[in-house]
């Protein structure tokens, strides 16, 4: 446990991607079977143990500490588990420190009404850190930052093997992965895939952010379709198992059972999961109404019905055909849709093109329909095969152009890792009129890329210079009618968000200019955004941060 | 309390009670710590918000003198007066004795009898083994006069060596990385260099500026630092995988920028809550502390069972109610100036 908890620890405070990889990579290959083990599958969501309510783990504090000092102790500190694990006055002579491993076998094997007594026992006989792991795994949700794609990634450097290797067989494991690791330390075959309907890894495109991207790509030896704006997914239907995942990998199927249950096929499908009216897309805030919901109810599912347009066929029955080019594929996957006749599972048209010229146009100028609510182009090139992961040059997505917005910065705060020391997260903000006729700064986002380095020691110095009250790492910055640095902000799209002051929240924002010549007064007024927003609820709708 | 006669004649407060410049002593005449100038004082340690300049005649140990002057110059009182650990010193009949506090290189207690009645003044302390200063040692009191920096259950430091290993292991993990160290400039910043020799680390340390004079003082009493080098030059070396030490302020400031991808470490009891390491952007927390955690106040306290204790800065609230499930008359005396940024 200890081992962990460190380890938890240390992905609690590293910012960077970089730095996480190293600590994770770094514990694998130092600690053991099946601890390991354990430690992966909780930090990739496989272990779910979700086993001590807030409830009672603050009996449990009650019954040992005085009230009183436990309401400064958690006024003091803010947060239940730390206060918990904090303040927990171990019983000397406890018993030894439990092991990751027999944390979870005994709560596996444990009844609800044993868990109090256990999570007693342990806390007893941890440390400071131990006890905050160990709450933090018994309330489920370790949130340190670390995806399941990172944590494959330390796998991957781990046994020195591709990233996509350790894609392709993952969903045919189970925690503590002790096939796995035998194999990523040499001792040991590779273990197999098979599993089930299991999940296979998606392929996913690149960004393309200019048109110049492409200058030296050949047009004749890409295909393009619309990149529709729902949630991308993976119908998989083998041998009556049926199950619809994300592109991430994690089982949505209970989310929508209409979509299950009309899996009237036999292979895997890759599509996008949309609400359709009659063969027609609906806003993603449609689909919104769909989404984390423990339960469907049937009003919900008739009134905003979901269907799937399909991009690729990988299995077809059980014939694996992510090694043909996508030529093939996509013949296979027209006669395959046609096939089905399925109200609910549509086709993602083509759309043929002579040159990147009537490509961009196309994009900037979409038909009637459908295609004006997509998020841009997707290109495939004609030759590639289905390839796990986010490979170098055969997709491209495409997106459509993004807004633009002349916004005030307001706060800045300090950056981490190479930016520490400087001034580099942005809040800015636009003008509101205000009940009594003035015009005041509301907050609309928050920026911290698209600057160089050069401008980025201009930006830091303006904030140093203008400075006008510090809280923590936060700094406010003079920003008025007469005086302002005016940011131009480009974003992908806004959400409605009661969070926010303003009411609207953007969709990655990023410093698209630096105005240093625009008055302030001039920038842009929050109307403007509330009107890209009653746009986009009509069309082109906004996504979630995380789908699922 | 030897004569029951004298408690209805004398109180505690005749001895010694907070006024505006800190705590005064009438019959002695002369101030503990205090916080302006005053004409006689007495000063428990280094650190800037007990020892400032410009009092009359200043009383401490030749270590908090000798810092006293390395930090205001020479001329920082009028009148010196060195007194050694244990040796009572009379001011105007009241004995002033001053005892190893554990906090810091010549740090003291103060403690002073009169009359038969005696307070010990615990100025900033902590308990446990310290290898720049002389260890704490309890003594008995009527009136035990605490800080509180710490005052809440929540703060149990961990063992210094296991938080120096944290250090070299992140060393480890990141060669590539400078690994700038905030910790205070007196005290904590010598304190965890000779922590970092006794876990077996040989290399050069680099320093901020601000603490080559302080490091000096502390090897000329004998303290051993080891390989230590300025991490202010403009050398150009980015120095990847190196330990600078710099004051707290230093290690989000524009000068971190020179340094090779930077990891932020910051040495201090308030690491021990997350959110303090949060705010200030900190990658590493490590969690070392001169001042006593909630485990050596208590015991403290409930070694000496003093008749009363006073509590003079820091978190109050809690040590107060924990005197009260115990049974010992407590009270706050709110004394304004001290910060404890050295935490
Ligand atoms: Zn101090
Ligand atoms: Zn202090």
């Amino acid at each position: 446990m200890r081992a962990f908890a460190h380890l938890l620890d240390r992905l609690s405070f590293t910012p960077g991607r970089n730095a996480k990889l190293v600590l994770l990579t770094d514990y694998l290959a130092h600690v053991p079977d099946p601890e390991r083990g354990w430690a992966m599958a909780s930090l990739t969501g496989d272990l779910s143990l979700d086993a001590a309510k807030p409830a009672m783990i603050r009996k449990a504090v009650e019954a040992r500490v005085d009230p009183q000092l436990f309401s400064l102790s958690y006024d003091f500190v803010g947060d239940l588990a730390e206060t918990v694990a904090l303040i927990w006055d171990p019983k000397p002579g406890a018993n030894a420190e439990p092991q990751l491993p027999e944390v979870v076998d005994t709560l596996r094997a444990a009844s609800r009404r044993e868990v109090p007594q256990l999570l007693e026992r342990w806390l007893d006989a941890l440390d400071a850190d131990g006890r905050w792991a160990l709450l933090k795994l018994l309330s489920g949700g370790l949130r340190v930052g670390v995806s399941a794609r990172l944590a494959k990634q330390a796998l991957a450097q781990l046994g020195n093997v591709p990233l996509a290797d350790i894609e392709d067989l993952w969903h045919g494991q189970t925690p503590p992965y002790e096939d796995l690791f035998a194999w990523l330390s040499g001792r040991g075959e590779k273990p197999s895939a098979d599993a089930p309907a299991r999940f296979r890894p998606v392929m996913l495109a690149q960004a393309l952010d200019a048109p110049g991207d492409f200058s030296k790509l050949n047009a004749a030896e890409y295909a393009a379709e619309w990149k529709w704006d729902g949630i991308r997914v993976q119908a998989v239907n083998e041998g009556g198992e049926k199950r619809l995942y994300s592109r991430t990998g994690d089982d949505i199927g209970k989310s929508f059972p209409d979509v299950l249950e009309a899996l009237n096929f036999e292979g895997v499908l890759d599509g996008e999961l949309l609400v359709l009216q009659t063969g027609s897309i609906a806003s993603f805030g449609d689909l919104q109404q769909r989404l984390n919901r423990k339960t469907t109810d049937a009003a919900l599912m008739r009134k905003f019905p979901v269907g799937i347009r399909a991009y690729d066929l990988l299995l077809e029955g059980d014939q694996d055909l992510r090694r043909l080019p996508f030529t093939d594929r996509r013949q296979r996957l027209e006669a395959f849709i046609a096939r089905l006749n399925n109200p609910r599972i549509d086709l993602s048209p083509l759309q043929s093109f002579e040159s990147w010229e009537e490509l961009t146009a196309l994009r900037a100028h979409p038909p009637e329909g459908d295609a004006q609510k997509a998020e841009g182009l997707m290109l495939k090139r004609r030759d590639s095969i289905y390839e796990a992961g986010r490979p170098k040059g055969p997709w491209f997505k495409w997106k459509r152009d993004p807004h633009l917005v002349d916004a005030v910065l307001m706060y800045a705060q300090r950056g981490h890792g190479k930016r520490s020391g400087f001034y580099s997260d942005y809040t800015f903000g636009v003008w509101r009129d205000e009940k009594d006729g003035s015009r005041s700064l509301t907050p609309v986002g928050k920026a911290y890329f698209g600057f160089t380095d050069e401008e980025l020691t201009r930006l830091d110095k303006f904030v140093r210079d203008n400075t006008v009250e510090r809280f923590g790492p936060v700094r406010s910055v003079r920003a008025d009618q007469d005086f302002g640095l005016v940011l131009e902000i480009a974003f992908e799209g806004l959400l409605r968000s009661a969070r926010h002051k303003s009411g609207v929240a953007m969709r990655f924002p990023r410093v698209h200019r630096i105005r240093w010549d625009k008055p302030s007064r001039e920038a842009d007024e929050l109307v403007t955004l509330e009107k890209i927003l009653d746009k986009e609820l009509a069309g082109r709708g906004p996504k979630p941060e995380t789908p699922l | 309390m030897p004569f029951p006669w004298s408690r209805s004649a004398l109180k505690f407060s005749d001895l010694l009670r907070p006024a505006e410049a800190g705590l005064y002593c009438p019959p002695g005449d002369f101030y503990i710590d205090p916080v302006t100038p005053v004409a006689r004082a007495v000063i428990t340690h280094g650190h800037g918000d007990h020892a400032r300049s410009g009092h009359g005649t200043v009383l401490a140990t030749a270590e908090t003198l000798a810092i006293m002057a390395t930090r205001y110059g020479a001329d920082f009182a009028a009148t010196q007066e060195a007194a050694p650990y244990g040796a009572p010193v009379m001011r105007d009949g009241v004995s002033v004795t001053l005892r190893p506090a554990g906090h810091i290189l010549g740090s003291a207690q103060c403690a002073l009898t009169w009359k038969g009645m005696s307070i010990v003044v615990s100025g900033d302390y902590k308990r446990r083994r310290d290898p720049t200063c002389r260890q704490f040692e309890q003594v008995a009191c009527d009136v035990f006069v605490s800080e509180a920096t710490f005052g809440l259950p929540v703060f149990r430091h961990p063992p210094d060596n296991e938080e120096v290993e944290k250090l070299l292991i992140s060393l480890r993990q990141f060669p590539e990385r400078t690994h700038l160290v905030g910790a205070y400039a007196l005290g904590k910043a010598q304190r965890l260099i000779v922590l970092l020799r006794e876990a077996g680390y040989g290399e050069t340390i680099y320093v901020h500026g601000a603490m080559t004079n302080l490091n000096a003082l502390y090897e000329s009493f004998g303290v051993a630092l080891g390989p230590l080098a300025s991490g202010t030059s403009d050398s150009g070396d980015k120095l990847p995988g190196k330990i600078v030490i710099a004051p707290p302020s230093a290690i989000a400031d524009r000068w971190a920028r020179r340094f090779a991808d930077p990891l932020p470490v910051f040495a201090s009891g308030w690491m021990r809550v997350r959110a303090r390491a949060r705010q200030r952007g900190i990658e590493l927390p490590l969690i070392l502390s001169d001042h006593g955690d909630w485990e050596e106040l208590t015991t403290t306290i409930s070694g000496i069972r003093p008749q009363e204790l006073w509590v003079t800065h820091g978190n109050e609230d809690a040590l107060l109610r924990w005197a009260q499930l115990n049974g010992i008359e407590a009270k706050a005396l709110k004394l304004v100036g001290y910060e404890d940024e050295e935490a």
